[in-house]
């Protein structure tokens, strides 16, 4: 390597300013996690009560098995059994309820405090649930050796690369949710109730997501509309990859990108104007 | 009987009149109900599309089951949303001190001292469908008016349900998310209950009885109705509203007030 004195030194500067920044930065989301994991753990019996909420999938895998045993739906009752406890698993990765926090900390002023660090209070909402995932994970866990136990006919066990491929895509899911509900979450600076757009937006992610049926058995007009919305890559493309059934990976990652970078420009353009708005009430 | 009467006309008329306060909100309300049934549907037309039916119930059957669904969706979100989710906040905050002081029943108080409009228009569309439905197979008046039974015992047990769960805050403080868990589980009564495989019909019969809320009304409406069954249901409603009394006065023996 031929460098000068002078671009070393360059270099070096660099590295001398980024360096710390990185570290910096590294300690502040390892002391936030490590913070909100233990509030998140303090609450156990609650976060129980919130894993045994998400029924609603095993509900439908009822219904499911059973509609598959007499009729043609092009999956058997063992894929839907799989497909289900799939979907559940991925909706335990990616329940967000920012926007309940957001809009709370609006309303009684609490944001001001927030503004007053260095920090983006995004970073705490998304350290909360991030933490909360890790603290979730063990009574998840515990179900799904329960379903195995009761449905040993549905075991399976995904490869080491489909289970790689599934980690990296549920926190893809992750944040393109979480960045939803942020976004929606901006309109508490200007509108009361800013929940009640996410109770609404919430039916189409409940009847589109693939918590409800599989994508496999929409009409296919229905099915090529809403593979363009966002909506079934937090359920059921996960999902789907997690027990195998085919999916066009390269397409997805593509849309999930998209719109994940769509949500992010009307967030922090929401997140500008809503700053100038904001009054601190109550603060 | 008769304060109580004009007490509850008190809280009901002065409910309303804040909540018309937000006319929005209400507009947002019927919006997402109308989704909210649009979407029901639609997961039932999957079922339905290729010639699959549940056992004995043709496409206008399965409806009914789901109109009373949305009917009693409509009445908890009227009824006993608003007000049982209000408990933990009075254990938690010590507010509830206040209402046992009141000279009146303190679950009547609790259980009714608000309504929320914003249920109406699920009990509105819930009305529809059955209605429609209803016309279609042709179905006599006698049958709707005898539903009103099993309807108001479905009502029943899901209220106290509900009531015994909340009262649990006394103990669990932070526990609100329990009824989260019994309205998970009540999702299951949008369809009739020969959908479900064996164990989970055990289940929703005799440990969360969703079978009781939807399925036997419906049955009823639809004019094949089982004496048995709507017995059961009046039993278990009698059952279990005496149980929540119970229940509350055990509870209350517990109670240390939190900030006084």
């Amino acid at each position: 390597m031929t460098m000068n004195k002078s671009q070393v030194k360059g270099e070096k500067h660099v590295l001398s300013s980024i360096l710390p920044a990185f570290q910096r930065n590294l300690r502040i989301a390892g002391t936030l996690l490590s913070v909100y994991y233990a509030y998140m753990v303090e609450y156990r019996a609650e976060l129980l009560l919130w894993v045994l909420s998400g029924s609603l999938p095993i509900i439908l895998m009822g219904l499911w098995v059973e509609a598959a045993r007499s009729g043609q739906f092009g999956l058997t009752s063992v894929d839907f059994a799989r497909y289900f406890l799939a979907a559940f698993i991925a909706r335990q990765f990616t329940v967000v309820w920012v926007i309940w926090e957001f809009e709370r900390e609006i309303v009684e002023g609490r944001l001001s405090f927030r503004l007053l660090q260095p920090l983006n209070p995004i970073w705490h909402h998304f350290a909360s649930h991030a933490a909360e995932r890790l603290a979730r994970l063990p009574f998840a866990f515990g179900l799904i050796v329960l379903f195995f136990l009761l449905y040993p006919q549905a075991f399976w066990l995904p490869s080491p690369t489909t289970l790689a491929l599934f980690m990296v895509v549920i926190i893809l899911a992750f944040a393109l949710r979480f960045l939803m509900q942020y976004t929606l979450a901006m309109f508490a600076f200007w509108i009361e109730r800013a929940s009640a757009l996410e109770q609404f937006w919430f039916l189409f992610y409940l009847f589109l997501s693939g918590l409800v049926a599989p994508l496999e058995v929409f009409p296919p007009l229905v099915r090529e509309i809403v593979l363009w919305t966002p909506f079934p890559y937090l359920i059921y493309f996960p999902a789907s990859l997690l027990v195998g059934l085919p999916v066009n990976l390269g397409k997805s990652l593509l849309v999930i990108v998209i719109w994940t970078v769509l949500f992010f420009l009307a967030y922090r353009w929401l997140w500008r104007r809503g700053l100038r708005q904001y009054s601190g009430m109550g603060a | 009987m008769g304060r109580y009467w004009q007490v509850l006309t008190l809280f009901w008329t002065t409910a309303i009149a804040a909540e018309l306060e937000y006319r929005v909100n209400f507009l947002l309300a019927a919006l997402s109900s109308l989704g909210g049934l649009a979407g029901s549907l639609f997961g039932l037309f999957l079922f339905y599309q290729n010639d699959y039916t549940f056992a004995g119930w043709s496409w206008e059957q399965a409806l009914v089951v789901l109109g009373v669904f949305t009917l009693l969706q409509g009445f908890s979100s009227t009824f006993l949303a608003p007000n049982l989710n209000r408990i933990v906040r009075h254990i938690q905050q010590g507010t509830l001190d206040f209402v046992l002081l009141k000279p009146i029943n303190s679950q009547f108080w609790l259980s009714t001292h608000t309504l929320s409009p914003w249920g109406f228009p699920d009990l509105v569309f819930g009305l529809i469908v059955i209605f429609y439905a209803g016309m279609r197979l042709g179905l006599h008046a006698r049958d709707y008016l005898l539903s009103l039974v099993p309807i108001l015992f479905g009502s029943l047990i899901l209220y106290s349900l509900w009531f015994i769960l909340g009262a649990t805050s006394i103990w669990f403080v932070k526990i609100y998310n329990v009824t989260e868990v019994l309205r998970g589980l009540l999702e299951a009564g949008r369809f009739p209950m020969v959908a479900y495989p064996t164990a989970y019909r055990f289940f929703f019969t005799f440990v969360v009885p969703v079978a009781f809320l939807t399925t036997v009304p419906a049955e009823v409406i639809l004019g094949r109705g089982e004496m048995g069954w709507t017995l059961g249901a009046g039993g278990l409603a009698i059952a279990l509203l005496f149980a929540s009394r119970a229940f509350w006065q055990f509870a209350l023996r517990f109670y240390t007030s939190a900030s006084s």
